[in-house]
């Protein structure tokens, strides 16, 4: 079975400084992670091929569209147990938003092979959601979205439990199909120390848009229907009016007000 | 400071702290709290390949020396000793294996241990054989092509949760010491059964168990090297072993001297973070020399086993009295400028200071080391080295 893992590098802290300038991200001094949600993603990935090793073959490739030094993330990604990995860099690709990413991932997906493609449910910077089903579209695959739990895989069909808003729903889809997976599903695991001397040897090819056949207009800012007209912080208002004076006073023109403004 | 280590002991360093960090220390209190085995911490070891790093490549391990051991020890034990000594001690039931066992029963046992499923343990004390190990009374009686074994080991480290035991038992009671074997006796023998479950001071994390044999019946295949060589293979193995508790209290007294920084930077007495007060300085600066001197030691005498030194009693005994005296000292120091706050359990560092005492004391007393150490300096004296 061919699975194919999705992986983001995003940049690990919880408040972004944004440059008012350019309107752009501020990535300096700031260590990149992988985004947690894929770690899962990841960790489903390597067990699905050790559930199923002795039924079928398995192999686990790890993907991710991004600058050069998200191979550092992909050489995690072998360390803790993918089989391979492939990044997808090019200038081409740069200011991509979820529709152009979905369309670079589904191309490096159709040339890789695969039965299933496993995402994180979402990212921890762009928080959109909608790569995996994106993806899924431009593939023809079933979808299930935020798959906590694998009940049963085959080499025709998939049975998963989904997350719902009010509780969860059991999805059965044939294959090939795209999953995204909450953080439900597993514990991932850490590095191991012979995936790690794996991974430093491995070696992980670089795909450019030529190499992918694809055409530039549809990869990157020029592939992208979102347009960023302005980032910027929402305004800080001063609103409210604070009263002064004892408790008693205080208590009094409260119910003057409230009463002026006819709440009560 | 610049340890000169290979590649692959810088990755197993970090490695083994990512495990401490992200899955121990969420844990720590519980663990200590419950007197709770750590058997998910051991799968992720195992998961880690933390414990191929000390079986030999040729057992599916990674073929690590005695350094590489005490960098795992020294950063499970940063985090909780406790955690770390279950770990170590399937390394000090694995050593005799690896260094007298046949081609067969290492065959047998080493992949096992090195994936991690099944923990491994050590067991020579017992009620008469404290400090005076040669005072063991267990025997084991050849029979029919086996062995009978008959006595009960005390403070065993992983008794009850292991599955692969070192016994240390008499072939020739006769010959007392000189009569004693090594066996490998697998959890669920028939006559294997396991008694009392202690209460610790410190290291509660790790299960300490009696192993007690009734007409326990061994193959003669579960011998290992020679019989009546049981105590020289044993005073070996420890000499291997005791770096490794030189890491752990190395580990747990780096962890005190980083919870004890911390907290001096931020806790404010009289206008001012207790760190601005030398009196504070001088203990804090006392303790990171004492920590880093202990590491020395306890690398230096890794290295001179990983050499492939033919005796290093003096040496190893050396590692585990000074890192094992200054860890006691280094926690003591830290819950004192820690304060109230140190000697409560909201704190790391009361833990640590319980489970500093026990490096003291275990795999040979500080006392009996000093003694081997003073006993080297005669013989060499004598020999005019």
């Amino acid at each position: 079975m061919r699975i194919i893992v999705c992986l983001k590098q995003v940049p690990g802290v919880t408040t972004v400084k944004i440059d008012p300038q350019t309107n752009t991200l501020v990535r300096q001094g700031i260590k990149n992670i992988v985004n947690p949600f894929d770690t899962y993603a990841l960790e489903e990935g390597v067990r699905l091929r050790e559930k199923l090793s002795g039924k079928l073959s398995g192999k686990v490739t790890a993907i991710s569209m991004g600058p050069p030094q998200a191979t550092e993330m992909l050489r995690e990604a072998i360390a803790t147990g993918a089989d391979d990995a492939v990044l997808l860099s090019d200038a081409a690709f740069a200011g991509a938003d979820t529709l152009a990413t979905s369309f670079t991932l589904a191309q490096a997906v159709n040339k890789l092979g695969y039965d299933i493609v496993i995402c994180g449910r979402q990212t921890i910077d762009g928080d959109t959601g909608q790569v995996g089903p994106e993806m899924a579209e431009m593939l023809g695959a079933s979808f299930i979205a935020y798959v906590s739990h694998i009940e049963d895989i085959n080499n025709e069909r998939i049975r998963a439990k989904r997350m719902v808003g009010d509780g969860y729903e059991v999805v059965a889809a044939p294959l090939p199909a795209v999953i995204t997976v909450t953080k439900e599903i597993n514990l991932p695991r850490l590095p191991s120390l012979r995936g790690v001397a794996k991974s430093k040897s491995a070696v992980i090819p670089v795909w450019t848009a030529e190499m992918l056949g694809v055409d530039k207009g549809r990869v990157g800012l020029s592939g992208s229907a979102t347009k960023v007209i302005k980032v910027f912080f929402p305004q800080r208002v001063q609103c409210g009016e604070i009263l002064k004076g004892g408790i008693p006073e205080q208590v009094s023109r409260l119910v003057d007000k409230l009463r002026e403004a006819k709440v009560i | 400071m610049e340890y000169f280590f290979t590649e692959q002991q810088k990755t197993i360093r970090s490695l083994a702290r990512r495990i401490a960090e992200e899955r121990i220390l969420p844990v720590r209190a519980e663990l200590d709290e419950q007197e709770e085995f750590p058997w998910a911490i051991m799968k992720d070891l195992a998961d880690s390949d933390m414990f191929r790093v000390f079986i030999p490549a040729e057992f599916e391990g990674l073929g690590g020396g005695a350094l590489d051991l005490c960098l795992v020890m020294e950063e499970l034990s940063r985090v909780c000793s406790g955690v770390a000594v279950s770990y170590a001690a399937s390394a000090l039931g694995s050593y005799s294996l690896i260094e007298y066992g046949t081609q067969e029963q290492k065959q047998k046992f080493l992949p096992q241990i090195a994936g991690g499923k099944r923990l491994a343990a050590f067991a020579l004390t017992e009620s008469t054989a404290g400090s005076d190990a040669t005072n063991i009374k267990t025997t084991a009686i050849k029979k029919d092509g086996g062995y009978v074994l008959n006595g009960t080991k005390q403070f065993i480290t992983n008794g009850g949760e292991a599955e692969i035991y070192d016994i240390v038992a008499l072939t020739n009671p006769e010959k007392g010491i000189r009569g004693a074997s090594v066996f490998i006796v697998e959890k669920d023998t028939p006559g294997f059964f396991f008694g009392k479950k202690e209460k610790k001071m410190g290291i509660r994390a790790s299960a300490t168990r009696e192993l007690v044999f009734k007409d326990c019946v061994v193959p003669a295949g579960n011998l290992l090297g020679r019989e009546g060589l049981g105590f020289p293979m044993t005073m070996r193995l420890l000499d291997r072993s005791r770096p490794g508790v030189g890491a752990q209290a190395t580990g747990l007294a780096q962890g005190a001297l980083e919870a004890a920084t911390d907290y001096v930077r931020e806790r404010v007495q009289f206008g001012h973070p207790l760190i601005a007060l030398q009196a504070v300085q001088m203990i804090l600066a006392d303790m990171a020399i004492a920590v880093e001197a202990a590491r020395l030691l306890v690398y230096a005498t890794a290295r001179t086993i990983d050499s492939g030194a033919k005796s290093f009693t003096e040496e190893s005994a050396m590692a585990k009295v000074f890192a094992s005296d200054m860890a006691m000292k280094v926690t003591t120091d830290a819950v004192q400028i820690m304060g109230g706050a140190g000697y409560m359990r909201d704190y790391p560092v009361e833990k640590m200071m319980r489970d500093a005492k026990i490096t003291q004391i275990y795999e040979g007393s500080n006392q009996a080391l000093r003694t081997a150490i003073a006993f080297e300096l005669r013989k060499r004296k004598a020999r005019r080295e």
